[in-house]
């Protein structure tokens, strides 16, 4: 080993890091550069290019004709009432799924968690929503609820035969979150029982004796145990839920108001072909996610730190 | 005894809930086309209107279908066994290592993870159109790479988190040399944690919707979610419903054969990634 090991610090008096730390350093950033780049070449690269876009009007068909703006882009959009309806449309979407599949997720995953038989069975079942497509539970949703060729209409009560649930906002609304709840309840029950598993038994069986009823044992025991498992499902769910944009382009592709933000951005940009537009779009959706993922994060207080990180 | 009750229905109403639109799709998909045109309300075929296997018939001649699922496979195995690569790299690398800037790579990829992907999809159809990767395979596997790569790194620590590395010195005490080492004790170790990681990005990308129909404009490298949506027919305002559920499931067999072989290694990586200590 050469002399810096030794002499452990310089005149100046500030802590020399030994060859074998930076050897480490170096190896450890060598490994982890293919990743970054990979990552920022995708996401941080053409958003700037977003940002640097969206100070124009530039539209595909016409580029010759581009023109800087300044942020009237963004004027226009935040001024625009459709950028608000499909804004308001989202966060029902993602309020409402998010709340739905908690529900039915932690049932789910409370019955997974006491099942003794049949568990391949009943983990082969939940996975095959999880892993199918999201355009064809969209297909199978919209048949299903299709008056035409589907079996929705004849099974629910109090609904006639020819209702047509593509007709107006609010029952393709529910219809596309029935997909989206559908496909989607799998993944929450998973990172739910997870959380499930970490409740010690002794306890329940503690407050099982001390006369704790069901109910009491569920919220005084059981939940804010899993608080952290709840916690994170809810983040990622409600981020993911955030951008929903699937279900819609196959169900209704945008029709009777039922379009989120993300569809409207997709518009834009892709089939009008306006760049500058769609881009001041892309920019205003990046950041709702970040002020929706901050509003999660502090209003729940999740530590995703110490949810993650080595106990 | 009620307790035991309980179970049973909540295990029935979860394979309902999980099946229930599976079993629809396929029955929709043995309704004939005519049938179809008419209208034929109802779960099943109704007399007269089975299909048989016309429906797939029709769809498995149809050569932009053929071509749609031959990108899929391609493009997403392609993409897995790349990001799995840069992934392993990369968890190694922060399970095992002490550097500076550990933090930042696990907070860019929780960020990438969390990134709204349609807000990129503007700026990257310009970028691949200037630079010739619109409408290729590469054109899509980059963007499958860098949004699997979050996944698969967190998934991929926390698996090498648990591996005892203090075998590995012990094999070479015990006489083995660091190549034997490192195939019989720790590959073995480490292999499921890679394979969840596999499995993970490859349902990612087969999943993909935004990029597939973003970033393409023909069959050159059109994805099968893409290619179903685009998938019109003769009449656009009647969409030929068992064709499309024809389609779908064969794009659903893939996902299914993997569910079956891997229900237990998929459980356990996407519960160990997001909350295990």
């Amino acid at each position: 080993m050469s002399a810096t090991t030794v002499s452990g610090r310089h005149a100046s008096g500030k802590p020399v890091v030994s060859d074998r730390a930076k050897a480490e350093t170096r190896l450890g950033q060598r490994l982890v550069a293919p990743a970054i780049i990979l990552m920022l070449l995708v996401t941080a690269f053409p958003m700037l290019r977003a940002i640097y876009l969206s100070t124009f009007d530039y539209a595909l068909t016409a580029p010759e004709d581009r023109e800087f703006l300044g942020l009237s882009n963004y004027l226009t959009a935040l001024t625009d009432p459709l950028f608000w309806q499909t804004t308001g449309v989202t966060v029902l979407y993602m309020v409402v799924t998010v709340a739905v599949e908690l529900v039915i997720g932690f049932i789910f995953a409370m019955v997974m968690h006491r099942v003794i038989f049949a568990r391949g069975l009943i983990r082969t079942s939940i996975l095959i929503p999880y892993g199918i497509i999201t355009v064809v539970s969209g297909f199978a949703w919209q048949f299903a609820f299709s008056f035409q060729n589907g079996f929705v209409n004849g099974w629910l009560p109090f609904i006639g035969d020819d209702f047509n649930w593509f007709g107006e906002t609010t029952p393709a609304v529910i219809a596309i979150m029935v997909s989206e709840i559908w496909k989607t309840t799998p993944f929450m029950s998973l990172l739910l029982l997870a959380g499930l598993a970490q409740v010690s038994e002794d306890m329940l069986e503690a407050a099982k004796v001390d006369g704790a009823t069901w109910w009491q044992r569920l919220t005084k025991v059981i939940l804010p145990n899993m608080r952290a498992a709840i916690m994170v499902a809810v983040l990622f769910r409600a981020l993911d839920a955030y951008r929903i944009f699937d279900n819609i382009f196959v169900m209704t592709a945008g029709a009777q108001k039922t379009e989120s933000i993300s569809f409207l951005t997709y518009r834009q940009t892709i089939e009008q072909f306006q760049l500058g537009m769609g881009s001041a779009l892309s920019v205003l959706l990046f950041l709702s996610v970040l002020l929706v993922a901050y509003l999660i994060v502090k209003l729940f207080r999740v530590d995703l730190a110490q949810a993650r990180q080595e106990a | 005894m009620r307790n035991k009750i309980g179970i049973v229905v909540g295990c029935v109403l979860i394979m309902i809930w999980c099946l229930l639109p599976v079993a629809w799709i396929i029955s929709l998909s043995f309704k004939s086309e005519a049938a179809i045109t008419n209208g034929s309300p109802g779960f099943f075929p109704a007399e007269g209107g089975f299909a048989g296997w016309d429906n797939y018939q029709a769809v498995w001649d149809n050569e932009q279908f053929r071509r749609a699922i031959f990108n899929s496979i391609g493009i997403s195995l392609i993409a897995t066994v790349l990001s799995v690569v840069v992934a392993t790299l990369a968890a190694y690398a922060i399970a095992r290592l002490e550097f500076r800037g550990k933090k930042a790579v696990l907070s860019l990829s929780l960020a990438i993870a969390m990134f709204p992907v349609v807000s990129l999809v503007g700026p990257l159809f310009d970028m691949w159109r200037a630079i010739g990767l619109y409408d290729t395979w590469p054109g899509l596997i980059i963007p499958y790479m860098s949004f699997t790569l979050p996944l698969a790194i967190w998934t991929l620590s926390a698996f090498f988190r648990e591996i005892p590395w203090e075998m590995e010195q012990a094999a070479q005490v015990d006489g083995a040399t660091s190549w034997q080492a490192f195939r019989k004790v720790i590959v073995p170790l480490a292999a499921p944690g890679v394979f969840t990681a596999a499995i993970l990005t490859f349902f990612f990308a087969w999943n993909d919707f935004v990029f597939g129909i973003s970033l393409t404009s023909t069959e050159n490298a059109r994805p099968i979610p893409a290619s179903l949506s685009f998938f019109v027919g003769s009449d656009p305002f009647n969409r030929p419903a068992s064709l499309l559920a024809a389609g779908a499931v064969i794009a659903t067999i893939p996902i299914i054969v993997i569910v079956l072989i891997f229900q237990r290694k998929i459980v356990a990586g996407l519960t160990s990634g997001a909350v295990k200590g």
